[in-house]
């Protein structure tokens, strides 16, 4: 039903560019997984060489277990949904539903009677006959997911399929896509540059930039153990510091920046290496005495109210901007604009990380 | 017309309407409507014109109708009008020159648009204009020459050992088929090369990613979207060949006749120009007819052509 996925060292060049350096992942058979990244980090491209459109041009990929190599697209158990959708206009619904059934020598009634037990699974019954331009966009994005599930691949490949509809909507599918990932097993591999996306719909999510994956872990882990500083910046907002690492005891180590000595948790492996202090906003308290460690004097230069939160924006003493949010149930007193207070945070919440990827 | 007098001035608007004009009315409208004025009056002495027996009649129409010959088609011996019998072998060998042309344009088409490096694009398009800038005359010739008893083809296939004597090729319609081709194949091309390259290459994609093979790729997603190119490039190809005159004139055998060649012979043999307008104008109506029915049958609609 469904088959897991095993890229090893898996490098796309086009000419002397490097879409995709060295990409490793072990997908697992039913596994919602997410590639997330910014636009032009090779998303688009790792997908394609698992579905066939494009060779490696090194590494192997495996599905099921089985070397891919020099297998088209038709011939592997994979199920591509553009990112554009790419249905068929001159075909009915069903038409489209029923395509790759239709080119397995599936008879008409048959084909008829997939489609819409199909449509009902994706919530769209009593729209067989109808053509694609009459559909809306959250309608046209289920007969695309209609039609990958018709041929029942093992996998299901989603190039960033949500990206064309409007928020409401694209929350709702959300929630849809995780139900029909769960009711058919599949493994769905998944795509997307909107870190929301990622880390509400997926069992583990792998983030790449500039053609490297940076980090693969489940979302808490993404979100609360970012492995470098590009992966803490892309998934979220941060306050960071500059300086240098001074002694290490017990997993902390002492940080000294220009804002005083401060204190957090030193990432494994990146001992002697340049790093930097991020530390999350929900997690920078700000207080009108200072705190026993961790503890930089700001000024109060604008308060944002952002409805389940308020944003307060500061700057240090050394002119560093540093933003405090504040959860809006009353526990917290807002501060006024120009107000001298102090921000600070636990050094289990911080955590010193390298800019990229370091282990190579 | 407001846009172009913004953009041009109205002096330089006037001279371009006024040719347009002189266009459209000189040389379409007031030609045609002679030849279809003349084509009802009887080809008369210089002195009866005007006279009481220049009257209105279809009887130049109806002279497609004189002289039967007997023919047999496919082992049926009938009798059949000789000017019907050479229209309908036009029609006929018209839409094999038709079929044959899309057989050629359309892997080139498909190749052009969703195969070949855009980079060399150009280079390609440069080669298939190239023939272009020599005469259809020569280009008839050339064919004429290469397909001559003892011209070239006869000598390389004899040469390689295909063939042990020569082979006589302008025989029946042959010549006049493999001109048409030649000189009207672009006229498929290009309608079908801007079809096929305003596909979504994904939708090709998505295709052979369910499963399809290549052949139904084409069938099933690729033609249904190239319709109305396929429909432009035939109706052109059709048309022009059915009407050209120097092809089969160059290219024919003894045997064969085009009713381009019919009308020409009442022209300039007979000198009866009512009778040629009349034939003139049963081409251009029944080609027409006949298009019609055609793209009625394909389901093509004339603003999908347009676009
Ligand atoms: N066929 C190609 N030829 C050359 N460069 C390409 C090709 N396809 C993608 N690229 C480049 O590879 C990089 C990664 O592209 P892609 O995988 O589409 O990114 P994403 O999907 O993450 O936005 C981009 O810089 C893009 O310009
Ligand atoms: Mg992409």
């Amino acid at each position: 039903m469904s088959a897991g996925i095993d890229l090893q060292d898996v490098v796309c060049d086009f000419g002397s560019f490097r879409a995709v350096d060295h990409a490793n992942v072990s997908i697992r058979p039913g596994e919602f997984f997410s590639f997330l990244g910014p636009s032009g980090c090779g998303k688009t491209t790792i997908l394609r060489m698992i579905s066939g459109f494009i060779d490696p041009t090194a590494g192997t990929i495996r599905i099921g277990g089985t070397d891919v190599k020099g297998k088209r697209p038709n011939q592997r158990p994979t199920a591509l949904i553009f990112q554009n959708l790419a249905l068929f206009p001159l075909m009915p619904i069903w038409e489209n539903i029923a395509f790759g059934l239709e080119m397995r020598g599936v008879d008409k009634a048959t084909r008829r009677a997939k489609a819409e037990e199909l449509l009902k699974l994706v919530d769209l019954p009593g729209a067989a006959d109808k053509m694609v331009s009459q559909l809306s966009g959250g309608q046209k994005q289920r007969v695309a997911i209609a039609r990958a599930l018709a041929v029942e691949p093992k996998v299901m490949l989603l190039d960033e399929p949500l990206s064309a509809l409007d928020l409401k909507l694209r929350q709702h599918m959300r929630a849809e896509l995780r139900t029909i990932q769960k009711r058919t097993g599949v493994t769905f591999i998944y795509i997307t540059h909107d870190q929301g996306e990622a880390l509400a719909m997926s069992d583990r999510v792998g983030v790449m930039s500039q053609g490297r994956i940076q980090q693969i872990a489940d979302p808490r882990d993404i979100y609360n153990n970012p492995a470098n500083g590009f992966v803490a910046s892309f998934v979220g907002e941060n306050n960071i510091f500059e300086g240098t690492a001074g002694a290490a005891s017990g997993g902390h180590a002492a940080f000294d920046t220009p804002e005083g000595r401060l204190r957090a948790r030193q990432v494994a492996g990146t001992e002697g290496k340049p790093v930097r202090l991020y530390v999350r906003p929900e997690h920078t308290i700000l207080s009108a005495t200072p705190a026993a460690e961790n503890s930089v004097p700001v000024t109060v230069e604008e308060v944002a109210f952002e409805g389940a939160f308020i944003s307060v924006h500061g700057r240090t003493a050394t002119g560093k901007p540093i933003t405090a949010e504040l959860r809006n149930d009353g526990s917290a007193t807002v501060p006024e604009k120009g107000a001298a207070l102090h921000a600070s945070f636990d050094p289990a919440r911080a955590a010193l990380l390298p800019d990229v990827d370091v282990r190579h | 017309m407001g846009d172009l007098a913004r953009r041009y001035g109205p002096g330089l608007t006037t001279i371009i309407l006024l040719l347009v004009a002189f266009w459209l009315i000189m040389l379409v409208i007031v030609p045609n409507l002679t030849l279809l004025e003349q084509s009802f009056r009887p080809y008369l002495p210089v002195v009866d014109v005007g006279g009481p027996k220049d009257t209105y009649s279809f009887s130049n129409y109806l002279k497609v109708f004189n002289g039967e010959i007997e023919t047999s088609v496919l082992g049926i011996t009938f009798h059949i009008p000789v000017h019907v019998k050479t229209f309908l072998l036009t029609i006929w060998y018209s839409m094999v020159v038709t079929v044959a042309c899309f057989l050629l344009a359309y892997p080139l088409a498909y190749f052009m648009a969703k195969v070949v490096n855009p980079k060399t694009l150009p280079t390609l398009l440069l080669l298939l204009f190239v023939p272009l800038w020599v005469s259809e005359v020569l280009r008839a010739f050339a064919w004429w020459i290469i397909l001559a008893l003892k011209g070239p083809l006869n000598w390389i296939l004899l040469g390689i050992g295909v063939i042990d004597k020569p082979v006589r090729w302008i025989v029946g319609y042959d010549g006049v088929v493999v001109g048409l081709v030649y000189t009207y194949v672009l006229f498929m091309l290009f309608p079908l090369y801007n079809a096929v390259s305003s596909l979504d290459t994904n939708q090709i994609e998505a295709a052979e990613d369910l499963g399809a093979p290549w052949w139904k790729i084409h069938w099933r997603i690729v033609m249904p979207h190239a319709k109305p190119g396929i429909a432009s490039g035939s109706v052109m190809v059709f048309m022009l060949s059915a009407g050209s005159l120097l092809v089969p004139s160059i290219l024919g055998s003894t045997t064969s006749q085009w009713f381009t060649q019919t009308i020409d012979q009442w022209f300039k043999d007979a000198l009866d120009w009512n009778t040629a307008s009349a034939y003139a104008f049963l081409l251009l109506v029944l080609c027409t007819v006949f298009v019609t029915v055609a793209m009625k049958l394909f389901k093509v609609r004339l603003s999908d052509i347009a676009k």
